[in-house]
Order: C-alpha cells, then sequence, then structure tokens
C-alpha cells in the first residue's frame, strides 16, 4: 500500500465470481485501479460487463471473491460489521432507477433521514435537528422545501433521483460510487443532474465512481476512465486521451458507434461481429477476441496482461503490446 | 421530392383522466415521402408515442380520443376508414416497431411462430408450411440463424429480440414504417448494428420511415428531415440540415445544449431549467414559455402559430413572426 496522500482509493486484483448452475460466472476478473482525492474515475462498458458489480463489491454490498480494496489506507474487505457500518459514512451510492430504488411508502424527509438515523447521527425523538437536517440537504440538491411531505409517487424522473443523491449526501461521505445515475433520465432532466453532481463534487470535494454506458456522459464527466469488457478492465486512459487516441480494438469499436449529433461528421463506424459471449467459465485468453476484427491465434492461446503503453494510458491488447496495431 | 406518401394536417389527440383533460397532441401536422426518414424527437410525455399510435390508430379509447385532424395515407383519410380496412392496412402497408422489446414480444409463443402470424393474417390461404418458410427468410434477413426459428423470447438477448420485433415489422413489406425508440433499450454497438440493419432494409424496399426518439445523434445518421415535438406540440420542423445547423425554436437550442458534446472540455452544461407543463393545465401562451430564456410578456398570453420560414424550415416562436412568409 503506498502512503500517497492524494489517493482516496486502491482496489487491486477484485475479482467476483458468481456460482450458476452452468459453472462459474466471472462478473468482475481481476480489476485494479486508484483514484485521487476529488477526482472521478468513469468506467463504460456494456450491459452485463460486470461494471455495476463491480461497484458494488467495493462497497461490499456483493461480498467480493478476492482481491483488495483499500479506502483512505483502510483495508475495507478486512473489516467487521461494525467496522463497514462506520466506513459506510464515506462511502455512499446512488442507483440507477430512481424509480424503484426508492421506498414507495417513505416520504421524502423519512428517505433522506434514514442515513442519518441508521447511523445514529440523530436522535430519533430529536425531530426539529432531524428536519433541518433534511431542509439543507435538500437545498444542496435543489429539491424545493414544500415537497418534504410528498411520496416518490407524485415526482418525476429528475426529482426522484435528486432524492437518490441527497440520500447518499445525507452522511457527508467522501466517496460516491454513481451506478448509472443519470440513464433513466430524459435528455434535459440528465444535464441538469449532472450539472448539480459537478457542483457537488466542487463544493463538497467529492471523488466519484461513475458506472455508465452513456459515452458522451462518461467523456464530460470523467478525470479518467475505465473500460470494461466481460467483467475485464481492456483499457484505462485518462479522459481526453482515451476519445483522442482509442488502444484497444474494443474501445475504438465502441467510440465509433456513438451517434454524433451533427449531419456534417458522418460516422467512421467499426461493425463489431457478433454480441456479447457469456461470463460463464470464459476460458483464457482476450475474451474480445471472437468478435475482434484484429484477432490473430495467438489471442485466444495466452492470458491478458495490462500494461502501460503511455504515460497513464494502458491497455491489455497483445497486438497493440506488441506493435503489431 | 418524391410522392408524398402520408400527410397528417392537424391531428389533436386528448385522453380523459381522472386528473382533468390531458391534451397529448395538439394540431400537430407533417409529411412523409416515399423512402424518407423523418426523425421526431422530444422527451417523455411529449407526445411522441401518443402521434405514432395515432397514425396506426391503436389509440386506447376510453381514455384516448382523436377529437380533430386528418392522416391521408396514399390520398385515403385513415381517420375515416372503417375498421375491418384500417386491420387490413396495419401490418401489411403501415406497421410499426414498439418501445420496448423485453415486452412486446409474447413470452409463450416462439419467435418464429410470431413473424409466421404476421404473414399469415395477411396472406389469406397461404400454408403454414409456406409461411414458415418467409418467416425464416425475415429471421435470416434481420441477422438471425433461420434454426432459432423454434426459441422463445427469453433465449434471445435484448439486441436480437429487437431484431425479432423488426422482423415482424417487415414481415409484409411496409411503405411505411414507425420506429418507436427502436433502440432506446439497447447497447450503443448493438444499437449500432440494429440501426444499420433498418436502414438497409429501408432502402431495399424503399419504406419510408418514422423515427421517433430522443436521441439526437441517431436522428443525425439517419433521418432527412426532423421534428420537434414539446407539450404535444410541434416546434421546430424542417431537413435534418435546417435543424441542425440553424437552430431557431429556444427548446431545440436547449436540447442541443444539453447533450454532452465529444469535442469540448467545458465542465457545465447548458441544461434547461424547470419541467415541462403539466399536460392537463398547459399553459393558455406558448407552451415553452416558463423555461425559455428568451420569454417576454406576450409570450404568455397567446401561443405562437407553426410559422414557416422562406426557406422552408418551420418554428413555432413569437420571435419569428416577422419573418414569416
Amino acid at each position: 500500500m503506498e502512503n500517497n496522500t492524494s489517493e482516496i482509493l486502491r482496489v487491486s486484483h477484485l475479482k467476483k465470481y458468481f456460482p450458476v448452475p452452468a459453472g462459474m460466472l466471472h462478473a468482475v476478473d481481476d480489476i485494479s485501479f486508484a483514484i485521487d482525492n476529488g477526482k472521478t474515475l468513469g468506467v463504460v462498458g456494456e450491459s452485463g460487463c460486470g461494471k455495476s458489480t463491480m461497484g458494488r463489491a467495493i462497497l461490499r454490498l456483493h461480498e467480493p471473491t478476492s482481491g483488495e480494496v483499500y479506502f483512505q489506507g483502510k483495508d475495507v474487505l478486512s473489516l467487521d460489521k461494525k467496522g463497514m457500518k462506520e466506513l459506510r459514512r464515506d462511502m455512499q451510492i446512488v442507483f440507477q432507477d430512481p424509480y424503484a430504488s426508492l421506498n414507495p411508502r417513505m416520504t421524502v424527509s423519512e428517505a433522506i433521514a434514514a442515513p442519518l438515523l441508521v447511523q445514529k447521527i440523530y436522535n430519533r425523538k430529536n425531530k426539529a435537528d432531524i428536519e433541518k437536517r433534511v431542509k439543507e440537504i435538500m437545498n444542496m440538491v435543489g429539491l424545493a422545501n414544500r415537497l418534504i411531505n410528498t411520496y416518490p409517487h407524485e415526482l418525476d424522473g429528475g426529482r426522484r433521483q435528486r432524492i437518490g443523491i441527497a440520500r447518499a449526501l445525507a452522511l457527508n461521505p467522501k466517496f460516491i460510487v454513481c451506478d448509472e445515475p443519470v440513464s433513466a433520465l430524459d435528455v434535459s432532466i440528465q444535464a441538469q443532474i449532472l450539472n448539480l453532481m459537478a457542483d457537488l463534487q466542487e463544493d463538497l470535494g467529492l471523488t466519484y465512481l461513475f458506472i455508465t454506458h452513456d459515452l458522451s456522459v462518461v467523456k464530460y464527466v470523467s478525470d479518467d476512465i475505465l473500460v470494461m469488457y466481460l467483467g475485464q478492465m481492456v483499457e484505462k486512459a485518462p479522459s481526453d486521451k482515451l476519445f483522442k487516441k482509442p488502444m484497444h480494438p474494443y474501445t475504438q469499436a465502441l467510440l465509433s458507434a456513438i451517434p454524433i449529433p451533427d449531419p456534417d461528421l458522418p460516422m467512421n463506424r467499426i461493425t463489431m461481429k457478433g454480441e456479447l459471449s457469456s461470463p460463464i467459465n470464459p476460458g483464457i485468453g482476450c475474451r474480445f477476441a471472437k468478435r475482434c476484427p484484429y484477432a490473430a491465434d495467438s489471442c485466444s492461446q495466452q492470458e491478458m496482461v495490462l500494461t502501460e503503453e503511455e504515460p497513464g494510458h494502458f491497455v491489455t491488447c497483445q497486438r497493440v503490446q506488441r506493435g503489431e496495431i | 421530392m418524391s410522392e408524398l406518401l402520408l400527410e397528417i394536417k392537424d391531428l389533436s389527440i386528448i385522453y380523459s383522466t381522472e386528473d382533468g383533460l390531458v391534451k397529448a397532441l395538439n394540431n400537430a401536422s407533417l409529411q412523409l415521402h416515399k423512402g424518407e426518414s423523418l426523425g421526431l424527437v422530444g422527451e417523455t410525455g411529449a407526445g411522441k408515442t401518443t402521434l405514432a399510435r395515432g397514425i396506426m390508430r391503436l389509440i386506447p379509447n376510453p381514455p384516448g380520443k382523436i377529437v380533430g385532424g386528418e392522416i391521408f395515407y396514399e390520398g385515403k383519410d385513415l381517420l375515416k376508414l372503417k375498421d375491418k380496412d384500417m386491420r387490413k392496412l396495419r401490418g401489411q402497408q403501415i406497421s410499426m416497431i414498439f418501445q420496448d422489446p423485453m415486452t412486446s414480444l409474447n413470452p409463450v409463443m416462439t419467435a418464429g411462430d410470431q413473424i409466421r402470424e404476421v404473414i399469415l393474417a395477411h396472406n389469406p390461404g397461404m400454408s403454414k408450411k409456406e409461411g414458415r418458410k418467409q418467416a425464416e427468410d425475415m429471421l435470416e434477413m434481420v441477422g438471425i440463424n433461420a434454426s432459432r426459428y423454434d426459441n422463445y423470447p427469453h433465449q434471445f438477448s435484448g439486441g436480437m429480440k429487437q431484431r425479432v420485433v423488426i422482423a415482424i415489422a417487415l414481415a409484409c413489406n411496409p411503405s411505411l414504417l414507425i420506429a418507436d425508440e427502436p433502440t432506446t433499450a439497447l447497447d450503443v454497438t448493438i444499437q449500432a448494428q440494429v440501426l444499420e440493419m433498418i436502414h438497409d432494409l429501408k432502402e431495399k424496399n424503399n419504406t419510408a420511415m418514422l423515427l421517433i426518439t430522443h436521441d439526437l445523434g441517431v436522428v443525425a445518421q439517419n433521418c432527412d428531415s426532423v421534428a420537434i415535438i414539446y407539450a404535444g406540440e410541434i416546434v421546430e420542423y424542417g431537413t435534418l440540415r435546417q435543424v441542425y445547423k440553424k437552430i431557431l425554436h429556444p427548446y431545440t437550442e436547449g436540447l442541443f445544449g444539453s447533450v454532452p458534446s465529444l469535442d469540448t472540455t467545458s465542465k457545465r452544461l447548458n441544461a434547461i431549467d424547470g419541467m415541462m407543463p403539466d399536460p392537463t393545465q398547459l399553459p393558455k401562451g406558448c407552451k415553452f414559455a416558463d423555461r425559455c430564456k428568451y420569454a417576454e410578456k406576450r409570450c404568455q398570453e397567446r401561443n405562437p402559430e407553426l410559422i414557416e420560414l422562406a426557406d422552408g424550415h418551420k418554428v413555432r416562436c413569437i420571435r419569428y413572426e416577422h419573418e414569416g412568409r
């Protein structure tokens, strides 16, 4: 463990396997990265690539199969229940679907106060203080105070997601896993929420792990981007670099598939054959090889290794590493 | 420009609900020529799907009702057709791809049989065996191996289910295809495959398409003309180039500002504040005035007409009234 003061989270060789009748499902397979304080690491990949599982494994909402997670130098995976509960004040999550992640029978104020009560920050009887804090948080996320006694079904998606963010912020965390926080929202509302999250990050010095499948969103929010494919990390680079010079063939295809809202920029789409293969007992070699236009025999024969091709730019493609493509 | 296929004139649709009268669509007018692709862009609740269902005459009644307007398809007013004749047209001449491939297929019927059902319904007298053959051809056409005819929907991935839905829609070579968010539920790389496939099939059969989406990028890469819809009204309408290169309406401007751009490094989006007005209590004046940065007092007083400028580009905004022809 490095003693780097600016580093807030370090994940090494994180694995999460799920036993299924057909074998072992490799949802997250050997992922390592670090995030600096106040920065955003974007995680992109298609549905089923394991990005949400990874976010949850870091918070131990799924117990990792193996690997290490250090948060501010503390070994997260070795903590007991009590230690974990304490740590959750600093590590929070905003869930994907604001329609499903809120308890329909809790009012806005109950939902936002719940973490405060669970962590015993306030005494349940101290109604006035709780209400004051709830209103404070509501102001922070742009929810009008008059909504304090409404139920989630009375609110639209944008407001519901603001509640989700308010709940995550209630305990003054340092680090938030944002699991597709804007994918269920309309573009104009999505823009409002993204602006809110950027403001909060600046004001409160938050660190985000931002999981999304939307590549334009990830470019916009992230300092660094990690690209996942079938549970594995295939490329990681600073945001600008990744978009300017994607190295892995999967990243290249992914970026080329983004529809650009400009009729004068025709797309140079790299069409990938087929779809994701199964993450159950994947075997050795590059998992993208079956769809890769550059695949050679050697790709399916040896394990992939992550190497730093340029400062800060990591990639697992063997052919890139050998300078062949 | 080729022959006019579909002309919608002043179409208005309402829903009567317990909360009051919802004016879902107000005086919408659109034209579609043979082989043309028209993109209809708007947010949730803007009336996009209502318009599509209106053309198909699939508005559930009650609570919905078409209260005014005409829909000419090859010169015939669809709203005056007998139910029996309309049923013949649906699926045969005009067909629709529904939004959610996960729920629009029948889970207890094989994918192949669902395609054959459409073929047999429109070709009375055709044998089941011949129907199966045609359905198998359709599967191959959308890139699914014919050997999967007997598979049930749950055995397919999301992208493949959407291909089955497309195969059903195209089974009878329609002249008009209404695609309601055909790729919203799919990942970008699969979206790219599906859009490419729709494009190829469209070219082959000279099918006209009404593509409903909220994704400005998808429209830019797939359509010839665009209509922007807000709170049940078309607010801007023109060729792709007119709308994308010379944005007139403040709402369109807001939509473009809300999309994180891939080539800027700005840290804030130009989001539109506020939300779409409650459809049961639409304002008397311009529906967008409350959120518009250019709004003046007169905007609240009366609703502007859709004005056609000299180059044929149409816009519903008071600021252009003196320019109209």
